[in-house]
């Protein structure tokens, strides 16, 4: 297996620092029943890296976004988030935490307009209680302003301000994957766990997400972990890249590396003997 | 009225802009909508951000003369970047921002650009992309900082650090900028704007602080604009219209002028600040009519019966109520409960409640969307003019408003025209010459100081200006009779199917025409007909789509024939073109306008099918892609025939 952990403090191409280890994970092995998801598998995520996550169907990278973020709990194996070893946890912790997600398939409020929806992003920040929202004065409004304010950020970061006031449902497959990335980022994530982001879209679309996804990472110094089917863009935009098959771990290293690895080639292509 | 009319010593741009800052410094100047909220920039504020961005660009080495470029969408900050480099004595040159980058090589290089203002990362990668052609260049500074972390290019800066620059210049010698704008004289060069390029390469058409003053005090004056005006600045910088109605006009009349969010939200934007001043070319509102039209479509049967009975109404008496014209007193009541009902809410819906005066201009518009606007109230005008007479040649007066005119000379202004019926213009507001182009001037102003303007047109029995064609457009058929492309043009492009159409016949036996079906308009229609298509070529090419295109031709052949001058220019054949005319591939004009020679050389064969009778015909095209690649397009184009009508019947199914 190849580990070729990335000196720590090194400068990738564009310039962004890679930090320390946040989140490592040990020998983690997860089960449904008699089914085994997920088979000790180990690696870690550095700060201000894209981690690529890649596979063939059903090679367990949802399971592992969802044992990420707190969603399942992992049978064996030691979870660390910024070295901090975290046992049961669930998904509000985790975004308490600062870690926030995308879904595979659009989880949005399709009656709702593009500005509320991400403004439930900022769900997690907002202090006041439910009476003070309702009343809607003083130290509420306040808030609302802040929050307003950077739904509006992330709004003119992802070019939306045309659909601002536009119900989700009715927009393109590929703009509600844009707002869906929105809502994310509303919650300032300092991990952000993008579940096949690109699936179903055009070149021109996921030319458009990619430049997102790299600027989120470069502007905000977001860490960055990723699901994908799309070999040119795993490959293009990420810094590592774990490859999974079967709920076992076949591959980690850099794209050139995991490119040549052997175990992944024929997981994807199959083997000549 | 402005207290600035007439008063002396206000005879520049930057002499306009401190008086403002003075006499009205809490007056909004700008407004742009940034982070969904419309942020207000007041006179006193677009004065201090006028100086740091000159004692910045001085810092840099600006001196007297020298042309500062500017590309990017209508951002203050670009029009601060204008005013201040006219303090400097420096010629703002301003760049269409959806050119690609060797489109504006051309332009970097003629005015030999050292300075460069652009909006953000997009128009930087372009000045670096072709930064080895335009060796003068030597600083490009940016507005927008997004996406510029990792540029290392010594040539960039960002607009900020320049205005903190400047503030601490200005700070130091206080008196610098004072003495820079005394300097400035009345016939300085104020800016520089590049022709469209319709014929040949664009030429730099340098127009006076005098002219453009003069040129904005007559429409001012005119129309009786105040301080209190709010206008919608979303036109291409570069364009000569936008310099009058966002710059000079509202330098002269200290007015406030609204910069939207970005180019999608135009209309929502233009709802939210419902300007009293507004101007936009034919296509514009054209756009607008045919939203409005496909939404009603779509309405309850309920609903587009009011709306078609009220409309009605309108055309029969709406014009006449804003002409202060006699109608009778049902009439009134209807047109009333109609304003209730439907012009209110829809002028509200296209942000036209507030609107005073509004013009268009740029292209002849058709007379039923003219007499739409006006007959739902919205008092829309047309003017005529160019580049090289700061757009301000002819205007309509209110009240005289004729569909077919362009109105009567502007104040300061004298037309006449010439044997072969070309318009002629001298005034104050003339170039002062094209930009080392003493030829190209002299060619154009005769000996007595006249402009030749190209356009071919007539005085009607009241003074009014018609425009019939380009002069050097106009041509013969075979039999002798007149053949104006752009009349019958015109006439098709007023169908709300066809986007764009193309005539010939100039030395023919009869006309024939290309056509581009809009695709938004037809698609809705299809999608209603239940008919499946799968893009552009595939909708253009099917069977029903021609049946109502031929139509539309047919309509205006009906048109053509009842006029005795224009029957023999009736359409015998057309085809519909398989690509939509595209300024990427040359075919139109930044402006989009039709580039008639050019798409005659490139489709010479579908020209040939067209006079050859064929019934289809073979067409292979190159088309540039947004990202500057190449590509091939081929098909094989159905060509049909239309009804053509005797003068005589003619008037009878008219």
């Amino acid at each position: 297996m190849m580990m070729n952990d990335m000196a720590q403090g090194a400068e990738t191409s564009s310039g962004r620092r890679i930090g320390e280890v946040i989140l490592d994970l040990q020998n983690i092995s997860l089960s449904f029943g008699g089914v085994n998801a997920l088979t000790d598998i180990s690696f870690n995520v550095r700060e201000h890296e894209i981690r690529s996550i890649i596979g063939p169907n059903g090679a367990g990278k949802s399971s592992m976004l969802n044992v990420m973020n707190g969603v399942y709990h992992p049978q064996k194996g030691k979870i660390l988030f910024r070295g901090e070893p975290r046992q049961k946890m669930d998904p509000h912790t985790a975004a308490a935490q600062g870690i926030a997600r995308t879904f595979q398939n659009i989880a949005l409020f399709k009656g709702m307009s593009v500005l509320d929806n991400i403004m439930t992003g900022r769900n997690m920040k907002m202090k006041c209680n439910l009476l003070q929202h309702a009343i809607f004065w003083g130290k509420a409004q306040k808030e609302e302003i802040e929050h307003r304010v950077k739904v509006e950020e992330v709004i003119d970061f992802l070019e939306i301000q045309s659909i601002r006031k536009t119900p989700v449902g009715r927009l393109p497959y590929g703009l509600q994957k844009r707002v869906e990335l929105g809502r994310a980022l509303a919650a300032e994530p300092s991990l952000l766990l993008l579940d096949e982001p690109m699936a179903g879209m055009n070149v021109e679309e996921k030319q458009d997400m990619c430049r997102f996804i790299l600027d989120v990472n470069d502007q905000f110094g977001t860490t960055i972990v990723l699901i994908e089917h799309d070999m040119g863009v795993v490959m293009d935009i990420s810094d590592r890249v774990v490859v999974l098959d079967y709920g076992k771990k076949i591959g980690d290293g850099t794209p050139d590396e995991v490119k040549n690895n052997e175990d992944v080639i024929a997981a994807y292509l199959g083997t000549s003997h | 009225m402005s207290d600035t009319h007439g008063q002396t010593g206000l005879d520049t741009f930057p002499r306009l802009l401190m008086h403002h800052a003075q006499t009205r410094p809490n007056r909004p100047a700008m407004r742009e909508k940034e982070y969904g909220i419309w942020q207000t920039y007041t006179w006193a504020q677009v004065a201090e951000n006028v100086r740091a961005i000159a004692c910045g660009l001085a810092e840099l080495g600006f001196r007297r003369g020298d042309r500062l470029a500017i590309i990017g969408d209508n951002r203050p900050r670009l029009y601060w970047s204008v005013a201040a480099c006219q303090c400097l004595g420096g010629i703002p040159v301003m760049l269409y921002q959806d050119a690609v980058a060797q489109e504006m090589t051309y332009v970097l290089q003629d005015a030999e650009i050292r300075f460069a203002v652009v909006e953000d990362q997009e128009q930087v990668d372009k000045m670096l992309e072709i930064q080895g052609e335009v060796p003068l260049l030597e600083h490009v500074i940016y507005d927008d900082a997004r996406g510029m972390r990792h540029y290392t290019q010594t040539l960039l800066m960002g607009l900020d650090e320049l205005q903190e620059m400047g503030r601490i210049h200005d700070r130091n010698q206080g008196d610098f900028l004072d003495a820079e704008i005394a300097k400035g004289a009345p016939d300085d060069i104020s800016v520089m704007l590049y022709t469209s390029g319709t014929t040949g390469k664009p030429k730099g058409v340098c127009q006076t602080h005098g002219a453009f003053i003069a040129a904005a005090r007559g429409g001012v004056q005119f129309d009786k604009l105040t301080d209190r005006e709010d206008i919608l600045s979303y036109l291409p910088m570069a364009w000569v219209g936008d310099h009058l109605f966002s710059f000079a006009q509202a330098m002269l009349a200290g007015f406030t002028i609204n910069c939207p969010e970005s180019g999608e939200t135009v209309m929502t934007d233009l709802r939210e600040i419902g300007p009293t001043y507004y101007f936009a070319p034919p296509r514009v509102f054209e756009n607008l009519l045919t939203q409005v039209m496909i939404r009603m479509e779509d309405a309850g049967a309920f609903k587009r019966g009011i709306f078609h009975y009220f409309m009605d109404v309108s055309r029969r008496c709406g014009a006449d109520l804003l002409d202060g014209k006699p109608v009778s007193a049902s009439d009134r009541f209807k047109y009333w409960l109609g304003n209730l009902l439907v012009y209110g809410p829809l002028k509200n819906v296209l942000g036209m409640s507030r609107i005073r005066v509004a013009y268009t201009a740029g292209a002849a518009i058709g007379p039923d969307l003219f007499r739409f606007y006006r007959s739902i109230g919205v008092n829309l005008k047309q003017l005529y003019g160019q580049t090289e007479t700061c757009a301000y040649v002819c205007l309509q007066p209110d009240r005289e408003i004729k569909l077919d005119s362009v109105g009567k000379p502007a104040p300061f202004v004298e037309v006449k025209l010439a044997d072969n019926g070309e318009i002629l213009v001298k005034g104050p507001m003339l170039l002062k010459t094209y930009y080392k182009r003493p030829d190209a001037t002299a060619e154009s102003i005769n000996a007595d100081g006249y402009f030749m303007t190209g356009d071919a047109g007539f005085f009607d029995d009241d003074g009014h200006l018609k425009i019939i064609d380009r002069a050097k457009d106009v041509g013969k058929l075979n039999d002798g009779s007149m053949f104006a492309p752009n009349y019958i043009e015109n006439k098709l492009k007023f169908f709300q199917h066809i986007k764009e159409a193309v005539s010939f016949g100039n030395g023919r036996d009869f006309v024939t025409a290309f056509i581009n079906i809009d695709l938004e308009a037809v698609g809705n229609w299809a999608e209603r007909k239940g008919m499946a298509y799968s893009g552009y070529t595939d909708l253009a090419s099917q069977d029903a789509v021609y049946a109502l295109i031929k139509e539309g031709i047919e309509t205006v052949n009906a048109d053509l024939a009842a006029d005795p001058k224009m029957s023999g220019s009736q359409i015998k054949r057309f085809l519909i073109l398989h690509k939509e005319l595209d300024a990427d591939d040359g075919e139109l004009t930044r402006t989009r306008k039709v580039r008639r020679n050019f798409i005659a050389e490139r489709y010479q064969v579908l020209i040939d099918g067209l006079y050859a009778g064929a019934k289809s015909q073979y067409i292979e095209t190159e088309v540039k892609y947004e990202d500057g690649r190449i590509g091939k397009v081929s098909a094989n184009l159905r060509i049909e025939e239309a009804q053509t009508f005797a003068p005589q019947a003619a008037r009878q199914a008219a």
